[in-house]
């Protein structure tokens, strides 16, 4: 192979790995998104669904001595907002692993 | 041994541990002196989070609050916890991987431009200097009511204590006593709350047992609900305040939890994106700890105190009502004159008047637990407020000496220099915190509000935006900031201290109350930074790489 067309091979092989490291980026950050999306969705209604929009409603359900809007309000929602926070640690430890494995 | 003896045991053991930890952790560099050196493990950041972030106010006033208002005391439950999975979701991974300092660094880096910075800064100050104020004070009032000394020379030790360990030791020193001082005061909080737990329902678990049944196989919320529905109060399980507000107050505390400086810095400690994340996870469970407690606190306390007090004979009370009578914290006027405590909604009839704070103050003497437990309830009040004042203070520093001396004044400063800036500038602080801890301007209660809506109004958007959209310019940006701002402090001057026109909560605009206006002003950030940014130069291609950089692992 003459001296040319190994630079010229060595500049495309740059390039195409320029290109995987932005599609893979781009898909990096997708994923992520997509995964705050939901566990927000999670969070809105646990607190400001279950807790507090629709706490009349759910009061009518009684668990042991709480009703169950109210039980939202002031103890479900604060569990599940530090599980939300340790399934996103888990999911983005997994998509970090996978995303550096990748490069 | 006596209870005196016992409280200054604890309290002296607790000091010694703080200082000597400052002392082992002392500050050599900018880097040491603002971020901890970078390098702190995700628990212990969590724990420093827990108690940077619960205040004098969480430990001994928020069980009282939910303890009097029931289910409308649960805005400040999901509303001071709720901000963290915005934190450990939308911001502080992101921050993290910029880092850099100070939060002014980010919003001054990404939207390119000093105005920007210099807002920034001026936010920061305002709402950290809220909040120090009403600490120092809490440290005073804890002093006072414990050790009976003068609340003023309990502001002076208070001070003192902090500026030693926060000007020598920075971040680092902070972040350290602070994780000790959450043990303190967790445990302060818990023992009682699992003890009266106990003696009520059967139930070690504080959290189980504010669902369970008293010895007479009766659920004590249903009781309470029916005593208040007896005594004229609303039912405790339901709320007297509008959906709409309660909806709104919730979001504004949320959205300025995420947004408050001094809980953002914390993210900066950490050694790597990953451990941000963590450490959120961390703070909240930590926090978790003491905020499922609290409405279990408030409902054994409430109880325990109508069946004490409520239609007894005043001569037969037991003896700590008049302790606590004689601190003005418990007050029993005779009305009608038959010597009996009438304690009911109506105001005319009413004769007994009680301070909140008494519900986690008095509780271990109304359930009758040893001495130690009580002095341990001192220890942990003053952990609280001294780990939130310290963290409070480093903000303010870090602000004067790193961004407005080193980014803005003077950009030549040497590290040594800057390091003296910053320990002059705490100094300065302390000084100015103890003048207002002292001279407590009367508006202290009603600005804690001010402060989280204006974080929610200010800062949550700018940083949102800065990293979630490219196209957010400098522009936007800083016209958002100026308008939540302003919006905010209008409306909370308007209703609070009766400036332009006043007005009661009858004017209320769509019957939000000031403490949740920060939503509404929050929106207005997003609108007009939007719109503005649609009709200004684009941001520059460097700064977009900017923003795609941190959004890499």
């Amino acid at each position: 192979m003459n001296p040319t067309a190994n630079k010229k091979n060595c500049t495309l092989k740059f390039l195409i790995l320029t290109m995987k490291h932005k599609i893979n980026a781009h898909a990096y950050w997708q994923k992520n998104l997509r995964y705050v999306v939901i566990l927000l969705s999670i969070w809105f209604t646990v607190s400001f669904g279950f807790g507090i929009l629709l706490a009349d409603t759910l009061n009518n359900i009684q668990i042991g001595g709480f009703p169950l809007g109210f039980w939202f309000a002031q103890q479900g929602a604060i569990y599940a907002f530090v599980v939300l926070i340790f399934v996103y640690i888990y999911l983005m430890n997994r998509l970090d692993k996978h995303y550096t494995s990748e490069n | 041994m006596e209870l005196q003896t016992w409280i200054w045991l604890f309290i002296g053991l607790s000091f010694t541990l703080y200082i000597g930890i400052a002392f082992w952790s002392r500050a050599g560099s900018t880097n040491e002196f603002y971020v901890a050196g970078g390098g702190v493990h995700p628990i212990a950041n969590g724990m420093a989070t827990a108690a940077d972030w619960m205040s004098a106010a969480s430990f001994i006033s928020m069980a009282g609050i939910i303890s009097f208002s029931g289910y409308d005391g649960s805005v400040f439950l999901m509303g001071w916890t709720g901000g963290y999975v915005l934190l450990a979701l939308l911001l502080a991974p992101y921050l993290r991987k910029f880092g850099k300092f100070t939060v002014p660094d980010f919003i001054g880096d990404r939207y390119y431009s000093s105005t920007a910075r210099l807002v920034a800064v001026f936010c920061a100050l305002l709402v950290s200097f809220t909040y120090i104020a009403g600490q120092m004070r809490g440290v005073g009032v804890v002093f006072s009511r414990y050790l009976e000394v003068d609340i003023n020379t309990g502001v002076y030790i208070g001070m003192a204590i902090v500026l030693f360990y926060a000007v020598l030791g920075g971040m680092k020193g902070i972040t350290y006593t602070q994780v000790a001082q959450y043990c303190v005061l967790v445990f302060a909080f818990l023992i009682p709350a699992i003890f009266i737990s106990f003696l009520s329902t059967g139930w070690v678990i504080p959290q189980i047992g504010f669902g369970a049944s008293n010895q007479e196989g009766m659920y004590l919320l249903e009781k309470l609900d029916g005593l208040h529905r007896e005594l004229g109060f609303h039912a405790y399980t339901n709320g007297s305040k509008s959906t709409l507000d309660v909806f709104m107050i919730t979001a504004a505390l949320m959205v300025g939890t995420a947004g408050l400086p001094h809980v953002i810095v914390r993210f900066f400690t950490v050694k790597k994106v990953s451990d941000a994340r963590k450490s959120a996870g961390w703070a909240l469970l930590f926090i978790a700890i003491l905020y499922t407690t609290a409405p279990a606190v408030a409902v054994f306390a409430r109880l325990n105190l109508i069946e004490t007090v409520s239609e007894q004979p005043y001569a037969q009370l037991p003896q700590w009502f008049n302790k606590w009578e004689e601190t003005g914290l418990l007050g029993f006027k005779d009305k009608n004159g038959d010597g009996i405590v009438q304690y009911v909604a109506e105001p005319s009839l009413n004769e007994l008047s009680i301070d909140r704070d008494i519900m986690v103050l008095a509780n271990p003497e109304i359930a009758e637990l040893p001495n130690w437990v009580i002095a341990l309830m001192a220890a942990g009040a003053l952990a609280a407020a001294l780990s939130t004042a310290a963290g409070l203070l480093l903000v303010i520093s870090s602000s004067i000496s790193h961004d407005l001396i080193k980014s803005v004044l003077y950009p030549k400063v040497s590290e040594r220099q800057e390091l003296i800036a910053a320990r002059l500038a705490a100094t300065v602080a302390v000084v100015l915190a103890g003048y207002f801890g002292i001279h407590p301007p009367g508006f202290v209660a009603a600005t804690v509000a001010l402060a989280f809506g204006l974080a929610a109004a200010s800062f949550f958007p700018a940083i949102l935006m800065g990293i979630f959209s490219l196209k957010m310019n400098k522009e936007g940006a800083i016209a958002g900031m100026l308008v939540g701002i302003s919006l905010m402090l209008f409306y909370m001057t308007k209703f609070k201290f009766g400036w332009f026109g006043g007005g009661n909560s009858a004017d209320w605009w769509w019957g939000i109350s000031p403490e949740g206006f920060g939503s509404v002003a929050m929106v207005a950030n997003f609108a007009v930074a939007l719109i503005v940014a649609q009709f200004t130069p684009p941001t520059p291609a460097t700064i977009q790489q900017l923003v795609k950089e941190i959004r890499k692992p």
